[in-house]
């Protein structure tokens, strides 16, 4: 069935996920949704200890059993050592067809990929996966459908019981003997919580894990003593270095530099631009930059932005503490400033479900004015892809892109043109994670192309004349003119995974890789080149 | 154009590709390996095979190694490695073959 961004959704997928093909983006607007709690084991006994010596007599506890449902957040990135920790004793006591519901899953997790082989791991759900994890999904090796999430999606899934939890491991930086957590402190210290809330609301069984246990009561707790079941104390959760970094040094590269200035161009020639705006935007070096180009004008005119929110960086937690935004709104720490700005009073920590979910009454990307965001290809329909690559291997993740998208009055996408010799901006994206219907501006090096469904931006830019203006399709042209059109990368019929959108509905399909030989080889005899001349031994070039 | 040596141009830098050269006796051979091999391997194959025609390199076994190189990049590192594998360098036909 065709969905509403033309993509092709089979019965057979329809059928075994019980989901309907998306629908637009307000489909389940002021629909009525019945909402899930967990089924879970009151602790009414003051003699019991939540204290667990180890990972194996949590998993006992909470009867861990093959086929069962275990999930991890991922503030602590690429330093998270909480995931391989769990699924290895997982793995170690036998047990089989495990779903790991993830909000995030990186190169950190790359030693997974023989429990994906030996069927130790049959599902995966989560925000996208990058590294070896990828490639092991694309290559078909994943026995049931991988599920890609946005932040607020998955959410709303384990909200509404769509996905289950059996087991959720929560990594704490700080946590007491009662289950009492913060995600500040300690040695992994990652400032906030934010994606495993729900987690510690909706799963049936919840386990803490730190390596740094402090008296009781660890309060303000981000997660409270009500949700967890078990505490476990181990040598060490993560890696500092990879969990938070020192902010990233300014971009010098001179393409993000014009890119950046164009961003920045558009929101302040927009008419949210005015005291009181809001503002989300990521950690790449264009993103940066655009934020500090923000600021000298924010200062020129005397705009302050009324909040920030999202993954935080130096470049953001800075106009707080220089007085030009009120307050930030934080559901993750991108570095160890923005880190240390929570001791601000107007620094807050949010739920994911407060920041995105797009089934409860109404999550902060929906009060956004302007949000930033990078993609992996946008179409000439606008549709963004940030989960497969353009060879056709699964190699990103959704995170807030389509909540964000959705939400802010006015989304701009940054993308240079070309990746090399890729063009990001192309006739169809490899696989749609945002519709083209979020998004409103796409900024790239060669030019800014506006969705033509927003007239009142491109009248504004127009008006403005402060960018240099041009269709989707043309920057599509100049992409090709230079790169030439790319082959359409093939794929088998198997899918290996779903894109979902936001309320649940499925927004595109991942297909299984086809195997390729590299290197390609072409031989050709001398004689037979003189006989046949070349347009007949062209056709059998390259396999 | 004779191949009478191996040689090599380009590197493996982003964007750019590493041609190697060799003889051969009977006819060319051509290995291609890339990191776009998905999207643009055909046509990558089709320009190396053109420039080859171009000089008339008939007995040569060739490898590239792409890294996204554009068109004119493997063109100019073909034609490079196929001038040093032919020890042609003091003597390059500008505006004749190489154009």
């Amino acid at each position: 069935m065709i969905n509403a961004v033309g993509r092709d959704i089979p019965e057979e997928i329809l059928e075994i996920t019980g989901k309907e093909p998306f629908q637009g983006n307000f489909y389940k607007d002021d629909k009525s949704t019945v909402m899930r709690g967990p089924t879970i084991r009151p602790v009414m006994n003051n003699q019991k200890s939540k204290l667990v010596a180890n990972i194996r007599e949590a998993l006992i506890k909470c009867e861990a059993h093959d086929g069962m449902t275990v999930s991890f957040h991922h503030h602590f990135r690429d330093g998270d050592l909480i995931v391989n920790m769990v699924m290895k004793e997982i793995h170690d006591m036998g047990f089989r067809n495990i779903t790991i519901c993830a909000t995030s899953l990186g190169k950190a997790h790359d030693p997974l990929v023989p429990m994906i082989e030996d069927g130790t791991i049959t599902g995966i759900e989560s925000s996208g996966v990058r590294g070896k994890i990828g490639e092991a999904i694309s290559q078909g090796k994943l026995k049931g459908l991988a599920v890609m999430r946005s932040h607020g999606g998955r959410v709303r899934a384990l909200a509404t019981g769509e996905a289950h939890v059996d087991i959720a491991f929560i990594g704490a930086p700080t946590a007491d003997d009662y289950g009492n957590l913060r995600g500040i402190g300690g040695k992994a210290d990652c400032g906030v919580l934010s994606y495993a809330i729900v987690d510690g609301n909706h799963a049936d069984h919840c386990v803490a894990i730190t390596d740094c246990l402090v008296p009781y009561p660890n309060f303000p707790a981000h997660i409270s003593q009500t949700k967890v079941d078990y505490v476990c104390v181990v040598d060490e959760i993560g890696v500092p270095s990879k969990i938070a970094s020192g902010a990233a040094k300014p971009t010098t590269d001179q393409r993000k530099l014009l890119m950046a200035q164009y961003c920045t161009d558009v929101v302040v020639n927009t008419p949210w631009f005015k005291d009181g705006f809001s503002y989300q935007t990521g950690v790449g070096g264009a993103s940066i930059a655009s934020t500090q180009y923000l600021a000298e004008i924010m200062r020129e005119r005397n705009i302050h932005m009324g909040f920030g929110v999202g993954g935080l960086t130096k470049a953001m937690c800075q106009l707080l503490d220089d007085g030009m935004a009120r307050v930030m709104l934080d559901v993750q720490d991108f570095d160890l400033d923005a880190v240390h700005n929570l001791k601000n009073v107007n620094h807050h920590r949010i739920p994911a479900g407060v920041y995105a979910n797009p089934l409860n009454k109404g999550a902060v990307v929906n009060k956004l004015d302007y949000v930033v965001l990078a993609s992996l290809e946008v179409d000439v329909h606008f549709n963004c892809n940030v989960v497969v690559g353009s060879d056709g291997m699964i190699t990103g993740a959704q995170g807030g892109h389509p909540d964000t998208a959705q939400g802010a009055k006015c989304a701009i996408v940054i993308c240079p043109l070309l990746q090399g010799r890729i063009p990001a901006i192309c006739t169809d994206v490899t696989t749609v994670t945002t519709p083209g219907e979020s998004i409103d501006v796409v900024v790239t090096d060669y030019g800014v192309a506006v969705n033509p469904a927003r007239q009142d931006i491109l009248q504004a830019l127009k008006e403005a004349d402060c960018v240099p203006l041009k269709t989707i399709e043309e920057l599509r042209d100049i992409a090709y003119s230079i790169v030439g059109e790319p082959e359409k990368v093939e794929f088998e019929d198997r899918i290996v995974g779903i894109i979902e959108a936001r309320d649940g509905t499925i927004m595109d399909v991942v297909r299984q890789i086809k195997d390729i030989e590299q290197p390609t080889v072409y031989r050709r005899k001398t004689a037979k080149r003189k006989a046949g001349g070349t347009a007949a031994s062209r056709s059998s070039r390259a396999k | 154009m004779e191949i009478i040596k191996t040689a090599v141009a380009g590197t493996l830098e982003s964007s750019d590709c590493m041609v190697t050269i060799e003889p051969a006796q009977k006819g060319l051979e051509l290995d291609l390996e890339s990191a776009v091999i998905r999207q643009y391997g055909k046509r990558i194959m089709e320009v190396a095979l053109e420039t080859l025609d171009r000089l008339d390199v008939q007995n040569a076994r060739v490898s590239i190694v792409d890294k996204g190189a554009l068109d004119c990049t493997i063109k100019a590192r073909v034609e490079c490695a196929a001038m040093r594998a032919a020890e042609h360098e003091g003597r390059i036909s500008w505006g004749g073959v190489i154009r």
